[in-house]
């Protein structure tokens, strides 16, 4: 019987045919986490005692989330993974300044690669599906037993195949694409499964749009998302791997749990509403809804591709009066190949802010936290309760494009009512 | 194990950031993290849960982040086990490894559960009593590698065994 591409990968991390359901103990050749996630791992590992990591080259640690460091308790937090990469003479830790979000950094850095078996304390690792690799997000204590180790426990998932065929729309997105799919299976609807993204709106996908729709995957609680490299992918990664890589691809006959197909021109750019990204509407039915901030970035949209999208509506416009519009490049390359193209400028001259690599506003840590009452148009992934302050604000997750728009119009809407 | 308490009922997709909010995640002592569990859905739980007390939720408990502080938040504030019609992936894991027992249910025998019951759980068997009620519930057995963890109260000392196995520490 055939075998997809994330049974092929587990099944070579564990040195034999893998079942469907069952539990195995697998390889694992990267391991990262964050200054969130990594210090209650920190606390463990020192407290077992643990002389050595499994493999100094293949542990990262990126202080992402409340760095450069929001408050004195997210400074100790950071100063501990500071001084456990130090001590253990982890090689791919990530200093302000040269770090970034870790789920576009990685990529980057040539450390996601076709065939890997990754795991990352924190749940958005899934992005790195894009890259042929099964890339899984766990919590601090798998995080440890990885890096103490060098493997981790897995059930063996499903695969649910989302094939998308068709023409997409002038402003529409692999972000739209994504939101459109969790609206129709649900925030858990693959829990527990790979989504596995096929068809010919897939192959003609770049790298920075691949990564935002596997990014999303676990907001239908999926193990993980993951696309079948292919020449783009081996011309992005051609030059950066950092290791010898090897490309699975699934096998014909290989049995899936479900399988979707989708018409992406039936599609239009989406807009998720509170509290839950299921809860999604085209952007024709989405009614006047005034916005009191506007955020680009995140591991999801916060890429150069991402970047180039907003500026070419933003150019020459200027944002709305009652609209704070926060800019994030996700990476310090992103960021500086933003300025050389002069994003940054168009950004600032249309009255918006560009702020240092962080995931920061996204979880509501800080540059940009809402307060009561508050309204944000986010190109991020999650609209729970709080997610970006004040339990009583409210986030609508959409594209680049749309968060552009709405940043001009005040309200949340499209660019085709942006005189372009 | 055998468990006793009363219960604490809330609805479907209660995720992470309802269950430890990511503004108190500049810590991770377990103790800090406890007078803020559940804050966001329900101001009065950190303050009035008692030692022993469940959880129930419906489907999809512990969506979203990776962030085991949401576990550890539940386990430190005194909770014996969290009972929901199903789990988020990662959090199920998270709380397989940390050593907060979970149980899943049918939606029906969730259904009937309400506030304020008191149940008793033997863990080992999965089978929870409905003392309020006087009815009984059955969960299905753990896989065999995760009842070894569980068994052996975490991940944790599991790594530690096969460290000193490997005689590493």
């Amino acid at each position: 019987m055939g075998q997809t591409i994330a049974e092929k990968i587990i099944s070579a991390h564990v040195g034999r045919e893998v079942i469907v359901g069952e539990i195995v103990k697998a390889k694992v050749d990267f391991a990262y986490a964050n200054d969130i996630t990594a210090p209650l791992a920190i606390n463990h590992l020192e407290n077992l005692g643990l002389k050595k990591v499994f493999d100094p080259e293949r542990v990262g640690l990126i202080p992402d989330h409340f760095a450069p460091n929001k408050d004195i308790k997210s400074a100790e937090q950071c100063k501990k993974v500071r001084e456990f990469a130090k001590k253990y003479g982890i090689k791919n830790y990530f200093e302000v300044g040269r770090m970034g979000i870790e789920h576009v950094l990685l990529p980057e850095e040539g450390i996601a690669l076709p065939g890997m078996l990754i795991v990352g304390a924190d749940s958005h690792t899934c992005t790195l599906g894009a890259f042929g690799a099964f890339a899984t997000g766990v919590g601090s204590t798998d995080f440890a037993a990885a890096v103490a180790l060098g493997e981790v426990w897995l059930k063996v998932p499903e695969t649910i195949k989302f094939i998308y065929y068709g023409k997409m729309g002038k402003w529409v997105t692999s972000k739209d694409l994504i939101l459109y799919t969790i609206g129709k299976i649900g925030v858990a609807g693959a829990t527990y499964k790979v989504m596995e993204f096929t068809g010919e709106v897939i192959n003609n996908l770049s790298m920075d749009a691949r990564a935002t729709i596997t990014n999303m995957a676990i907001e239908a609680g999926g193990k993980t998302g993951i696309i079948e490299p292919d020449d783009v992918t081996e011309m992005y990664i051609k030059d950066i791997a950092k290791w010898p890589y090897k490309i699975y691809k699934s096998d014909k006959d290989a049995q899936y749990a479900e399988v979707y197909e989708f018409d992406v021109s039936k599609i239009e750019p989406q807009v998720a509403f509170p509290h839950l990204p299921e809860n999604t509407k085209p952007i024709s039915e989405v009614g006047n809804i005034k916005i009191d901030q506007a955020f680009i970035g995140s591991c999801t949209n916060g890429k150069l591709e991402d970047l180039e999208l907003a500026a070419q509506i933003l150019k020459g416009k200027k944002i709305h009066p009652d609209v704070r519009m926060i800019v994030i490049p996700a990476t310090p390359k992103i960021y500086r190949e933003a300025m050389r193209r002069g994003l940054i400028d168009i950004f600032m001259e249309a009255g918006a802010t560009v702020s240092a690599p962080t995931c920061g506003p996204c979880l509501g840590g800080h540059m940009g936290v809402l307060a009561k009452g508050e309204r944000a148009i986010s190109t991020t992934n999650r609209n729970f309760v709080g997610r970006m302050g004040h339990p009583e604000s409210e986030v609508y997750l959409a594209s680049p494009a749309i968060a552009a728009a709405s940043a001009i119009l005040g309200r949340i809407g499209s660019p085709e009512e942006v005189e372009l | 194990m055998i468990l006793k308490g009363k219960v604490w009922k809330y609805g479907d997709n209660i995720d992470t950031d309802l269950i430890i909010p990511a503004r108190y995640l500049n810590t991770s002592d377990p103790k800090e993290l406890a007078k803020h569990c559940l804050e966001d859905l329900d101001i009065n739980f950190a303050k009035s849960v008692k030692e022993g007390d469940f959880i129930v939720g419906g489907k999809n408990f512990g969506s979203g982040s990776s962030r085991e502080h949401a576990p550890v938040s539940i386990k430190a504030a005194g909770v014996g086990a969290v009972l929901a019609k199903s789990f988020a992936r990662i959090f199920y894991r998270n709380a397989i490894n940390i050593g907060l027992p979970i149980l899943e249910l049918k939606e029906e025998d969730i259904e009937d559960i309400s506030t304020g019951d008191e149940l008793e759980i033997d863990t080992g068997k999965g089978i929870v009593r409905n003392l309020t009620k006087q009815r009984e519930y059955k969960a299905p057995p753990f896989p065999e590698f995760l009842q070894e963890i569980i068994q052996l109260g975490g991940l944790l000392n599991y790594v530690e065994k096969k460290l000193k196995e490997r005689g590493e520490i």
